[in-house]
């Protein structure tokens, strides 16, 4: 009796915080509301018996990227009037994507998924699912799987160039310079004549003197 | 009458009962530890500077979190008028909230656990990897300088130190060979982890002292800079909550660090003699254990300046334990230690 009594409450919450994303009026909100939904998501999960996908899914959506995707969002300073006015423009590209989201979703639901598709078996009480996951994910999808790392890679690879920039005049701090540095390289012994004062001082003493 | 009675005895309420006695049985004991930990940590950081920290209330100050709870609740809670208010609001209970239920997954004995669930290591890393909304909403809900560089800080921090954790528990869940922490603390009954993972322990270590922003990793509310960081704007009960979420996750990462190398609930040798002392007790003696350095930390370090922070996080820790996945990983294969 618990379980569909939570899985009304988890679906019910995603679909509401996922509609509060678009129509909440402040960006952060939405950012909020977007987490909100992954983390029903999530629950959802459990509730199927994919514990393993449920904790990746918060580890990874909720615990990394919605946490960058917050940061950059409050960073910027976001008008919403500016944005409003943008809207009767964009609304027919806007049509279109919904549209196909929709025709993908309508094809994913009927097609038929119990022909000898790996996705589709149940094998759940053998093995936990984690082990599942293992199993296929370095034999059959480890090209799949691969691939997907390496544009992961050259899409780090691109952002770090496109913004990493040495700019001439900055000071900066090399560790293992400082590191490598001797005392005999660093340190100098000079022996002053203690009865004459050094000229040293006498320069700041004038310096003083100008800025009062 | 016979109906109630009926329903207070069918089988379904009768687990629902005993689930929250269960939970009541982790939580009460938690939140006074919470209470003793903020009264150790004046004690033990006052002895460290020769002098005696709070003394005065009641026997041994043993009074004194009472006396300061009770001043928190009278004073007036303070919503700042530019902040924005339900998410200003929900930060605290966020970060309370976070900092409890990642327990349901300890183990304090054996078989004494809320939820033995598959994934337990994974649950906890994810509760860890949420505790940074607390501290992001407050920052930016309190709509003040200080508070958002605070949150600002606290945010990359526990991110750049997430990654290396992670990695980190990889090496054990090798180990172990189970993602289950009951099955974790079994695995440790001949050698402790933190024997033969002794680097990835020290890393595990300072990486929990950077995940719950204590010293030297306490930028996000270094006083110096930026008077308390994310909970500047906060009074009375709501800071309250700050102050209990961030020492029950100080406890929670001590336990997650006693389940993953020091061998959870069971006694440092294998001996008959030693397990007639309960488990429970052993894990609270290493919690304790772990929870001393904490505050030994804090009591002798400076503070990380940021740029040395991130360098050690990004720069050290990370190519450090990747290699060391890899190479436990290697020597288990090559020896034939791999747990099946």
């Amino acid at each position: 009796m618990i379980a569909p009594l939570f899985f009304y409450l988890f679906a019910l919450m995603t679909v509401v915080s996922g509609l509060m994303v678009i129509l909440a009026r402040n960006p952060v909100h939405s950012v909020l509301f977007l987490i909100l939904s992954f983390f029903n998501s999530a629950g959802l999960f459990v509730l199927l018996g994919a514990e393993f996908l449920a904790m990746l899914l918060v580890v990874v959506y909720v615990g990394a990227v919605a946490v960058l995707f917050l940061f950059v969002v409050m960073m910027l300073d976001i008008n919403i009037d500016e944005m409003r006015q943008g809207f009767r423009q964009h609304l027919p590209l806007g049509l279109v994507v919904g549209l196909i989201l929709i025709v993908e979703l309508l094809m994913v639901f009927t097609q038929d998924l119990s022909t000898d598709n790996v996705l589709a078996t149940n094998m759940s009480g053998e093995i936990s699912n984690t082990a599942m996951i293992g199993q296929v994910l370095y034999t059959e999808y480890l090209l799949n799987f691969q691939v997907a790392g390496l544009i992961l890679l050259v899409a780090m690879i691109g952002a770090i160039t496109l913004t990493m920039r040495h700019r001439e005049g900055v000071k900066r701090q090399n560790i293992s310079e400082q590191n490598s540095r001797t005392r005999d390289e660093t340190v100098q012994i000079v022996s002053v004549d203690s009865h004459v004062a050094p000229k040293v001082l006498d320069d700041s003493r004038a310096a003083n003197k100008r800025l009062q | 009458m016979e109906t109630i009675t009926r329903f207070l005895t069918s089988p379904m309420m009768i687990e629902l009962i005993w689930t929250v006695a269960q939970i009541f049985a982790v939580i009460v004991p938690l939140l006074i530890a919470v209470a003793y930990l903020t009264l150790a940590e004046r004690r033990v950081i006052g002895l460290m500077q020769l002098r005696k920290g709070p003394n005065v209330v009641g026997p041994f100050g043993l009074f004194q979190p009472f006396a300061d709870a009770l001043k928190l609740l009278s004073k007036e809670t303070i919503l700042p008028s530019g902040a924005s208010k339900a998410v200003f609001v929900i930060a605290p209970m966020l970060t309370f909230i976070l900092s409890l239920v990642a327990w349901a997954v300890i183990p304090f004995g054996e078989g004494m656990v809320i939820a033995d669930v598959n994934v337990g290591i994974l649950y906890l890393f994810a509760i860890s990897s949420l505790g940074v909304y607390g501290v992001i909403m407050a920052g930016w809900a309190s709509n003040s300088k200080y508070p958002f560089l605070g949150a600002m800080r606290s945010a990359a921090q526990m991110i750049s130190y997430e990654v290396s954790l992670g990695l980190v528990i990889i090496t054990v869940i090798m180990a172990a060979g189970s993602l289950n922490l009951s099955d974790i603390v079994m695995a440790q009954k001949d050698m402790w982890f933190f024997i033969p993972l002794f680097p990835m322990f020290v890393i595990f270590f300072i990486s929990t002292l950077a995940e719950t922003n204590r010293a030297p990793f306490d930028l996000p509310e270094g006083e110096s800079e930026l008077v308390a960081g994310y909970f500047v704007e906060y009074s009375s009960m709501s800071f309250a909550l700050f102050f209990l979420g961030e020492y029950a996750n100080m406890i929670l990462m001590s336990g997650m660090t006693t389940t993953l190398f020091l061998g959870g609930w069971l006694p440092p040798f294998d001996w008959p003699i030693l397990y007639l002392i309960p488990g429970p007790i052993w894990f609270a003696l290493k919690v304790a254990l772990v929870l001393f350095v904490f505050l030994w930390v804090r009591a002798t370090t400076p503070r990380y300046r940021y740029d040395q922070l991130m360098r050690l996080g990004w720069k050290i820790f990370l190519p450090f334990t990747l290699i060391f996945v890899v190479l436990t990983g290697g020597v288990l294969l090559g020896f034939g230690l791999l747990p099946q």
